[in-house]
């Protein structure tokens, strides 16, 4: 969706499942799919749109990570290192005190280090204003939009059309 | 999709939803002008939060003296209420954390109100610790930052900096995962916005578009931030617990006290949950989506919990005779026979014996005496942190320094407009935002919806063989091709001389009458009854003819003005869409401005 001036070609379907059937269509047909729209996740979608698996987690676990070692390497140069002080008979290195911290950390920074990387890696923020192709995508129409240019459209209104698309429209984004 | 759903569940979403329908009953109390009943509560629950603001102030102008608190007992309602509001902040999560790594799909229905709640209820929590220490304006002292006094550090040894990191984590992470899901509903109420509406939603939306790969890293980081929420809902309440069990106390330096402390907060936080969902399904009518099934699910998780605190009760009276630790011994006869013997009991009966009622199927569907205990059981949980607080510090070692405890007008008026906050917010939420997750109703529709699932399911064949065996007849090619839907051509009778645009309809014998403006479900009910199924049909009738349609139908249809709708039902029939568009845009509420 980030290049502008896009010439696309979409269907509009009343349910997902004739969705699921016209994307498995195009697919055999050998159409390019630009993307899919739907108001809400459709399982069984990805591996037919050759989606691969989301690398999220992977990011999840570094920024876990990396709160785990910011909290306990800190505390551990601040109480050791910068200025230790003797507190209730403890040592200075405290390693149990120094647990519920380091956890609270590590799942603070996979947190907002997922959503921050999830918006961004959709191009998704405040003020973001992206074309909206049929203001009925988020409320019950399933939408399957091919770019006009890497397709022929005539093939794709046909696709559309025998997979029983209740609406087929063109539009420049 | 796969609906392959046991028999003897219980549909989650009643009322034959289709998808739109989800959209229009959970968007609309958005778009509507509030009404009295709303304004009304709005402006009691801003009095009292401005009451609490003023004994805020007061509490601040003239100091910590203003509470009854004194050398022996330190904590007094501030941390009974601090507790309080925190247990009632760990059902949100719980629900939509929790529950999505369990598959409970009735978690959809109730997960956006809960995780608000949540929100909300750690707010009014934060603000107790934040005044309770005295000088707020340094309150800034707890964060470890690189500062001008040494730097001086926290203690990360303490307790209570443990958990001040918990619940600014909790916090932290209940917003991000909240508004994560919100992102998509507010993507719907802007799609149906107009003017500055609409670019309001746009900001809130974040642009969302509903692409699959979006779809697909929404759910993924769901699912994530469900799996480390998990841990983090249970470790929040372990940490505050660790500030009573850490101690040297007697009554409060137990083991016991995290799991306790876990299950008495889940039990608050499904009590409130009951008491707000009880009262909003009913105002906003979403019983459709919020239903016994859901009261009944969560009553058994009230009921679980319930019994794990009652167990925990018992253990520590046991614990206590069973140590032949004096002290110990003590704490637990000075709770239940001292001074504030009328607290532990409170407790006791609320929390113990309250719940047992839902052992009853019957009484588990009853959401009038749902109602009414869950709102006994946040009182009985009030009691409890009371009765860990207050009593067990107002007779400490030395009989000498023993004291007695009562709130001033400032600490009660500080708690009362704690309740103002956290109403005045929930207010505004139902108002803003969709109560219910619709994307999230939206996708368990086919395994949760009454017309599939259930006794009243009936087969759906999704149309789909009608859609293929239309295929033969599609001979249109078009260069530009208009939007044509729903279209009926052998009920229009006119195929053979003029050109009319194919029908690539899926569903059967009527069209969605619905697209006439002024038209809803209930009209297009009685006029399918009259005979009238189709735009086509609907075109042939004068509005006369219409008007004594709706006249037999009822004294609530005959209000309605159907000048317009046969010349709608015209358009729509022919398939001129832009035309339909163009004149309904001209219309207000389905009759022409004059």
């Amino acid at each position: 969706m980030s290049d502008k001036n896009k010439s696309i070609v979409y269907g509009l379907y009343n349910d997902e499942t004739e969705l699921l059937s016209a994307v498995k269509a195009a697919n055999s047909a050998h159409l390019t799919i630009m993307d899919v729209f739907t108001p809400f996740p459709i399982h069984g979608l990805d591996p037919l749109l050759g989606l691969q698996e989301s690398r999220l987690h992977i990011g999840g676990f570094i920024y876990g990570l990396l709160g785990t070692l910011t909290a306990f390497l800190g505390m551990t140069w601040i109480f050791t290192k910068d200025w230790p002080q003797i507190y209730g008979g403890k040592p200075h290195w405290a390693v149990p005190a120094f647990i519920p911290i380091t956890f609270e950390l590590t799942v603070l920074f996979a947190s907002i280090g997922m959503v921050v990387t999830f918006y961004i890696i959709n191009g998704l923020g405040p003020g973001v204003v992206n074309p909206c192709i049929d203001p009925r995508i988020t409320d019950d129409k399933f939408c399957l939009a091919f770019d006009a240019h890497e397709v022929d459209p005539i093939q794709a209104e046909n696709l559309l059309r025998s997979t029983g698309a209740a609406e087929i429209n063109s539009k420049t984004l | 999709m796969s609906a392959v759903v046991s028999p003897i569940r219980e549909p989650l979403i009643t009322g034959h939803k289709s998808y739109h329908d989800i959209t229009e009953d959970l968007v609309s109390p958005t778009e509507k002008t509030p009404g009295r009943a709303w304004v009304l509560a709005f402006l009691t629950a801003v009095s009292v939060l401005a009451f609490g603001l003023f004994c805020i102030t007061w509490t601040i102008w003239h100091g910590i003296g203003t509470w009854n608190l004194n050398r022996t007992i330190g904590w007094g309602w501030d941390i009974t209420n601090f507790v309080w509001w925190i247990g009632i902040g760990h059902a949100g999560t719980l629900i939509s954390a929790i529950l999505l790594l369990f598959r409970q799909k009735w978690r959809t229905g109730v997960n956006r109100a809960a995780e608000a709640m949540t929100i909300f209820a750690v707010l009014c929590a934060a603000l107790f610790p934040g005044i309770h220490v005295g000088r707020v304006w340094v309150v800034f002292y707890f964060f470890p930052y690189p500062n001008t006094r040494g730097p001086i550090w926290p203690n990360f040894d303490s307790p209570l900096l443990w958990d001040l990191f918990a619940i600014s984590t909790y916090f932290t992470v209940s917003l991000l995962f909240w508004y994560t899901g919100l992102v998509p509903d507010f993507a719907t109420v802007r799609d149906r916005a107009k003017g500055f509406r609409k670019k309001v939603y746009n900001t809130l939306s974040f642009g969302w578009t509903g692409s699959a790969k979006h779809w697909q890293r929404w759910e993924s980081l769901s699912l994530i931030l469900a799996g480390i929420a998990t841990p983090l809902v249970l470790s929040v309440h372990t940490i505050v617990s660790f500030d009573f069990a850490t101690s040297v106390i007697p009554g409060w330096h137990t083991t016991i006290f995290p799991p306790y402390f876990v299950a008495g907060a889940i039990f608050s936080g499904f009590a409130m949950v009951l008491t707000l969902m009880i009262i909003t399904r009913k105002v906003l009518n979403l019983q459709d989506y919020i239903t016994i099934e859901h009261i009944e699910s969560m009553n058994k998780v009230i009921l679980v919990t319930g019994t794990i605190v009652g167990v925990a009760y018992l253990t520590e009276l046991f614990i206590a005779w069973y140590s032949q630790y004096p002290y110990e011994q003590f704490a637990f006869f000075n709770r239940a026979l001292g001074p504030y013997w009328w607290a532990y009991f409170g407790m006791m009966f609320c929390n113990v014996v309250s719940p047992q009622f839902f052992w009853v199927k019957k009484f588990r569907r009853n959401i009038t005496l749902t109602f009414f205990l869950s709102i006994v059981v946040n009182i009985g949980m009030w009691f409890e942190r009371f009765v860990i607080i207050g009593t067990t510090l107002a007779r400490d070692y030395l009989p000498s320094s023993w004291s007695f405890y009562i709130p001033t007008w400032v600490e009660i008026g500080i708690f009362i407009g704690t309740l103002g906050l956290f109403f005045t917010l929930y207010l505004i939420f139902v108002r803003v935002a969709p109560v219910v997750a619709i994307a999230e109703i939206k996708s368990i529709l086919k395994s949760a919806g009454d017309q599939y699932v259930g006794p009243n399911a009936k087969h759906h064949d999704h149309g789909h063989g009608e859609s293929e065996s239309h295929q033969h007849e599609t001979e249109v090619v078009e260069t530009v091709v208009e939007p044509v839907e729903d279209h009926k051509t052998e009920k229009s009778g006119k195929t053979s001389n003029t050109y009319v645009p194919v029908s690539r309809n899926t569903s059967s014998e009527k069209d969605d009458l619905k697209k006439i403006e002024g038209i809803g479900p209930k009209i297009e009910q009685a006029l399918n009854n009259a005979g009238i199924q189709t735009w086509y049909d609907l075109s042939q009738r004068t509005a006369s003819e219409i008007k004594d349609i709706l006249n037999a139908a009822g004294n609530n249809f005959s209000q309605h003005d159907p000048g317009t709708w046969a010349k709608q039902a015209k358009l729509a029939s022919e398939g001129n869409w832009e035309a339909l568009k163009a004149y309904q845009d001209k219309l207000d509420g389905g009759k022409e401005v004059i």
